[in-house]
């Protein structure tokens, strides 16, 4: 009994790969893709310990590298592209990683456990991870092959806009989501003339409640950005260059240089095709494995299960590229999940940063903390029953911080507590009740 | 160009050489365990925590307004603790040691 009870205790989670009988399991990793999350994914594996064959297919061109800087910084040209990347050119090499930049994968053969790639070689696969990404929705309508018009997501499309921007003098700016309002504020502190185009009633529809977006039109306006909600764009007008955007009421607002920003698409289609369940990317469970047993998925290219907020969706984030990436890996290696971290989210617009936790979806009660006039202050979302949904805090990070913490708990806190900032921030987890 | 030393929790050091940007982006490009930059520098995650070694502790920038906010709040702070996202790394610091610590929260 004691020799069982010894064996067991045994570093097991150590010995990568081996089952009980001494033979290899794992001893080939493929990833498809090199982004974020493949970048994690990889990463985690390393440092859990597998030392098997590790092999990243990507497509474009150059080493992995973060992207929230492409509508930020990189844009503005205050950090280079040696600042952008994930690892020193010699660090894949040195952690016996196989970086393919330029030959991504094109169909899984899930029964023999092969990928193909572009370059028309085979690789054979222990596991799969699938890291594919999203590609930006492209906006269907008459002049959207004109030259000037622009969308954000990759290194090659930061530097294009970049170089537009530098030859214009105005922009117009078709979606006032994230990408969009910050390449509104960079384009300004440029010296362009900007104007935002919204379909939608009001600015960061999607992604942030009402009194956020009243405070990110106002923030723009006080700028010089002119913001047109409840606007839809029918065309794009120019010769060989686009020169003037259509609005679907008629209008024209002149344009030197377009950008779109109007959504991602998953690039859950090589999953599809091989016969992998995809409903709004690709299907996972809490450990970012997909129908497959032998295939995960993570990043934006998944959609999964939140067990915070009880609902599947596609978290298109850093942070869920990133916990994605390690729980593939921990399960990979029979680790313990990593202990997970609420959604969050952040966008730096001029000098205001605003840092999200939490999903606001459900929420009845939006109280705010602190001072909007001065550009500091939280807003709380809470249900009918006064539980932290999530939390918007503009320039407050100890706001932020403490928030996750209350958001991880499904905290309960009374509107007359969230807004007395004479009770410390700190103070806050130790008044709430539990949900 | 500046010598920087990591220590990690576990005691395991890793010496790197580091040619301007940060404390924290030395440590992500070298590989080294521990340091999770979440938002890749952008102050706002407070995951690239770490305790910087008392004798270097005047020889860093000053910790600036949002940098402090966030470190109020983080895991584990010590008087000594700094995000490494917001260290420069510049001739000053040569030679710097610091320690990462057993998580980042």
């Amino acid at each position: 009994m004691y020799f069982a009870t010894f064996v067991t205790c045994i570093p097991f989670k150590q010995i990568i790969g081996v089952n009980k009988n001494g033979q290899n399991m794992t001893q080939n990793i493929v990833i498809i893709g090199a982004g974020q999350a493949a970048t994690q994914a990889a990463n985690s594996l390393r440092q859990g310990g597998y030392n098997g064959r590790l092999v990243m297919l990507g497509d474009e061109g150059i080493a992995p590298y973060q992207r929230p800087p492409l509508s930020k910084a990189y844009l503005m040209d205050t950090i280079d592209l040696e600042r952008l990347q994930f690892r020193g050119p010699d660090q894949w090499e040195k952690d016996n990683i196989e970086l393919r930049v330029n030959d991504p994968a094109i169909a899984i053969d899930r029964e023999n456990k092969k990928v193909s790639t572009k370059s028309g070689e085979v690789l054979s696969y222990d596991k799969l991870i699938i890291a594919t990404g999203s590609r930006v929705r492209e906006i269907p309508c008459e002049g959207n092959q004109l030259r000037g018009i622009n969308y954000l997501r990759t290194l090659g499309q930061s530097d294009d806009l970049k170089t537009d921007l530098a030859n214009a003098k105005s922009i117009v700016i078709v979606g006032a989501g994230y990408v969009g309002l910050e390449v509104a504020a960079i384009a300004r502190k440029k010296g362009l003339e900007v104007t935002v185009i919204e379909a939608a009633p009001r600015v960061l529809a999607r992604v942030a409640a009402p009194i956020i977006s009243q405070f990110y039109e106002n923030l723009h306006a006080s700028h010089g950005v002119n913001i047109m909600t409840n606007c839809g764009v029918s065309g794009f007008k120019g010769d060989t260059k686009v020169e003037a955007v259509v609005l679907s009421d008629g209008r024209e607002i002149k344009a030197d240089v377009v950008l779109v920003g109007i959504g991602i698409i998953p690039n859950s289609e090589i999953a599809a095709e091989a016969g992998i369940i995809c409903n709004n990317g690709i299907d996972v469970d809490e450990n970012a494995r997909t129908s497959d047993e032998n295939i995960y998925a993570c990043g934006d290219c998944s959609n999964r299960y939140v067990e915070l907020f009880d609902v599947r969706m596609r978290l298109e984030s850093v942070h869920n590229a990133i916990e994605q990436g390690k729980l593939a890996a921990a399960n990979i290696l029979g680790q313990d999940q990593p202990k997970l971290d609420t959604p969050w989210f952040w966008s730096d617009q001029y000098d205001i940063k605003l840092q999200i936790t939490g999903l606001f979806n459900g929420a009845i009660q939006h109280i705010v903390r602190g001072n909007i006039d001065e550009n500091k202050f939280a807003v709380f979302h809470l249900d009918a029953q006064n539980r932290i949904l999530a939390i918007d805090a503009i320039n407050s990070p100890a706001e932020f911080l403490v928030g996750k913490k209350l958001v991880a708990a499904k905290a309960k806190l009374s509107p007359e507590q969230i807004s007395d900032v004479s009770i410390p921030t700190k103070e806050l987890p130790n008044l709430a009740a539990s949900a | 160009m500046a010598k920087i030393t990591f220590i990690e929790h576990n005691g395991k050091e890793h010496i790197v050489d580091a040619n301007g940007g940060n404390i924290m982006e030395a440590a992500v490009k070298n590989n080294i365990p521990g340091i999770d930059a979440d938002c890749g520098g952008a102050c706002a995650c407070a995951t690239c925590h770490v305790y910087v070694d008392d004798a270097w502790l005047d020889k860093v920038n000053p910790v600036g307004t949002m940098e402090e906010s966030m470190l109020d709040f983080a895991e584990g702070v010590s008087p000594n603790s700094r995000l490494s996202c917001q260290l420069a790394v510049n001739e000053a610091v040569d030679g710097i040691v610091v320690r990462i610590p057993a998580s980042q929260g």
